[in-house]
């Protein structure tokens, strides 16, 4: 214990020395090129971080309005008639309106918030300072990735408010509901607002992606190789590789969606009638867009789940003052996962007509993630195993991160069984596993990387209670809503539809279904409750007073409390050894900026 | 060794590296049009449409400039400046050479009633090669910043590595035509 506290006054007496130094780095900067149009790497962090929690409040809030149309079919609220006007007329939600909900929370969530959100918010606030860079490889395509999502975001928000309303065919835009503007309001000018929208947010994943792939390959400091590199930086780089390679698939597909749209092509379109109508088109294909859509679909998945996986791993290991177990195998599992993310896109197809021989294959290699899905499970269970866990906020959401991954990931390897997809396809036992292993759970990554980096973006801590409030409801609450969906979902209660008490086999939900709303309803309010937690501590949180609050041993404790753009103030700090020595040899931990002893023990 | 390793990492410029992997995206959008034009190719009713004749002489046009740019490359390293001027002009107006006679060549087909209305195989072929003309005119725009600061009085600017970055692109929209000449000429 007297070798820890003379580690701790010896990190702390840095920062002193570093503070003299500060005031050299000071070149003028406006308010607009320091907060706005910013080119550091923190602040564009802070930006996508802001505005995916903007998004966040927002998706959840469509949820809220549906569940509450799926758990009070009768009722009626006129203060929803006050709120959303012609779409809750007589305080009743409309059809369309609750289909456009269901769309813009799909898509926002997905996209929005746990893409730009997350991978957005810590590629680029980690990969500088975890692999000891003054910033990203382009710091200025970097803040064109951000203003794209900018602009991506107004889009997608001003489509709220057109006339026929946003798209509402679900947020994978299947055609012909994304095709034809006669198939419903929807998809008029909600779908070209949708598809302008969306091609924004390619580009801006693109951009960031490129950058952080350059970044982490090129730009690491002296001795720190790639098998020194924490695995958060692991994480994000196959994330951007992941990215990278299937945005530009999807990003076609939208292109023949657009033609087909205003051009006259048939590229999904063949042998239509509507409204009584024949339409022209033929020789077109909807599945082709499945097949382009789910290309890159499916690695969005692992595009959700992989950053927080990386966090998640730095987490428990700092938290439980252990190393992380089987740092290769970690990284091993992330490099299948990314491949194998690549060649099971079909399984979203097996009802499609799909050929049932090719769909053995999919089948196959669909349930082989679960190999490295289990490595990482086992890894993340011996990492906390007999450690000295100090149960963080942080720390609180990365186990439950493991929870619901496991929970979340088990369905999976029903519903990646062709066979049985065709009883599960398209219910509410799909909506609990998705919403379980990569919503919620990615979620709870999110919520740890914010409790545990909170400290570097903002100089302050977040207030504790709060937090652990924050987490125990949220945790309750994600199982008991999506809990009892896996049984509506066997029983065969089918998504997407808009009142279930209609349905003489589906009456029996009736409570169920209004307890899974009265629970998403209370799960939200906590979400507002972190969200006052958040920008309250911003100003008023309890001040970081010592460089490494929670004794890591990454490059990013290293810098100074408060780092300005070029985050070191003299010279980057070579690193000499990886970044998971805790407990080693009677230190409780050791910083990667410390050279290897003389008698230090040779195993990690 | 592992410490040699990431020293020889760095010597590539990070913009350089940038590049390589957006040309891997490229490329994956192109991979991603052209599995789909197989997997339509294969159903029924499908009807190939014919290049036009004038993609052989934009072929040649794109193929020259590939030449030209790598020779502009050179002339700078060797601080042949009005050589460099040249050249670099010389690839830009074969560029746009290139997109002209892809026009052309559409304009032809247009007139055969290969319209987007009309034939699936037409539209695939106006698309991909649209977008893949949409990447030489970027090209072409990249050519021109460079050319303007290769004349601007201000400052002297020899570095080459604009003018590498500029040519790895171009040669990648190179050889990304010729994969999609062949891909047309074979399945077609």
């Amino acid at each position: 214990m007297s070798e820890t506290t003379h580690i701790h006054e010896h990190v702390t007496s840095v920062p002193h020395e570093a503070h003299h130094e500060v005031h050299h780095e000071h070149h003028h900067e406006t308010f607009l090129t320091k907060y706005v149009f910013s080119q550091d790497h923190k602040t564009i962090a802070k930006q996508f971080l802001i505005t995916g929690m903007f998004w966040a409040v927002l998706g959840g809030f469509f949820s809220v309005v549906f569940r509450l149309q799926l758990g009070f079919p009768d009722a009626k609220f006129p203060w929803l008639e006050d709120l959303l006007g012609e779409w809750a007329r007589g305080g009743q939600l409309q059809p369309e309106a609750y289909y456009a909900l269901v769309t813009m929370h799909g898509t926002v969530l997905v996209f929005f918030v746990l893409t730009a959100g997350l991978s957005g918010t810590f590629s680029n606030l980690l990969i500088p300072l975890q692999c000891g860079a003054r910033d990203m490889a382009s710091p200025f395509l970097n803040m064109l990735s951000y203003w794209f999502f900018f602009i991506a975001s107004i889009v997608m928000l001003s489509s709220l408010f057109v006339q026929t309303g946003p798209f509402s065919g679900g947020w994978t835009a299947y055609p012909p509901l994304s095709a034809l503007g006669q198939a419903s309001p929807g998809s008029k000018v909600g779908m070209d607002l949708w598809l302008v929208s969306m091609a924004l947010f390619v580009v801006s994943a693109l951009l960031g992606g490129l950058n952080y792939i350059a970044t982490v390959l090129n730009m690491r400091t002296k001795g720190m190789s790639m098998t020194r590199l924490p695995l958060t930086i692991w994480a994000f780089f196959f994330t951007a590789v992941l990215g990278v390679l299937s945005f530009p698939v999807l990003f076609s597909g939208f292109i023949l969606l657009i033609f087909d749209r205003h051009f006259g092509t048939s590229f999904y379109l063949s042998d239509i009638y509507i409204n009584g109508q024949a339409l022209p088109n033929e020789g077109g294909s909807a599945i082709l867009y499945q097949h382009l859509f789910w290309f890159l679909g499916h690695p969005e998945v692992y595009i959700i789940l992989l950053p927080a996986m990386g966090m998640v791993s730095e987490i428990l290991s700092v938290n439980s003052r252990k190393p992380i177990f089987g740092y290769m195998a970690m990284i091993g599992s992330l490099f299948a996962i990314t491949i194998l993310a690549f060649l099971v896109w079909a399984h979203h197809m097996f009802v499609t007509g799909l050929n049932p021989f090719l769909g053995a294959f999919f089948v196959l290699l669909t349930l082989l993630i679960a190999v490295p899905s289990a490595i990482k499970v086992f890894n993340w269970l011996t990492t906390i195993w007999r450690g000295n866990i100090r149960f963080t906020p942080a720390m609180m959401f990365a186990i439950g991160f493991v929870s619901l991954f496991i929970s979340g990931g088990l369905t999976g390897i029903f519903l990646g069984n062709s066979a049985l997809d065709i009883h599960l396809h398209d219910t509410y036992f799909v909506i609990a596993h998705f919403h379980i292993v990569m919503g919620v759970a990615s979620m709870f990554g999110m919520f740890a990387g914010i409790y545990h980096w909170y400290p570097k973006m903002y100089g302050r801590y977040l207030n504790n209670t709060l937090g652990y409030v924050h987490f125990w409801i949220t945790m309750v609450g994600a199982y008991l809503i999506f809990w009892p969906m896996h049984y509506t979902g066997l029983a065969g209660m089918p998504r997407r539809y808009y009142d279930y008490s209609i349905w003489e086999s589906f009456k029996r939900f009736t409570d169920i279904n209004q307890f899974i709303s009265i629970v998403a309803i209370i799960v939200f309010l906590t979400q507002i409750l972190f969200i006052f937690n958040f920008f309250y501590s911003i100003w008023k949180g309890r001040k970081v007073t010592t460089q490494n609050p929670w004794g890591a041993n990454t490059l990013e404790w290293t810098t100074p409390i408060n780092p300005g753009h070029g985050n070191w103030v003299g010279e980057i700090p070579e690193v000499h050894r990886w970044a998971y020595d805790y407990g080693k040899d009677g230190n409780e931990f050791i910083s990667q900026t410390t050279p290897v002893g003389e008698n230090e023990s040779k195993d990690h | 060794m592992e410490k040699v390793m990431s020293e020889t990492n760095k010597k590539m410029h990070p913009h350089k590296f940038t590049l390589w992997v957006a040309i891997g995206s490229i490329t994956m959008m192109f991979a991603g049009f052209t599995s789909a034009y197989i997997v339509k190719s294969n159903q029924a009713g499908w009807q190939p449409v014919q290049m036009p004749k004038i993609f052989f002489v934009s072929t040649v046009l794109i193929l020259l400039s590939s030449g030209t740019i790598y020779l502009a490359y050179r002339a700078l390293k060797n601080r042949e400046t009005g050589k460099y001027k040249n050249l670099v002009s010389l690839t830009a107006v074969l560029g746009l050479g290139f997109v002209v006679t892809q026009f052309l060549g559409f304009k032809e087909l247009w007139q055969q009633n290969i319209t987007f209305k009309e034939s699936v195989a037409g539209s695939f072929f106006y698309i991909i090669t649209g977008v893949h003309a949409l990447h030489v005119i970027g090209g072409i725009i990249a050519l021109i910043v460079i050319f303007a600061r290769a004349f601007s009085a201000k400052t002297k600017y020899y570095s080459a590595t604009p003018v590498e970055i500029a040519g790895i692109y171009w040669h990648f929209v190179d050889i990304l035509w010729m994969y999609l000449f062949v891909f047309f000429l074979l399945v077609a």
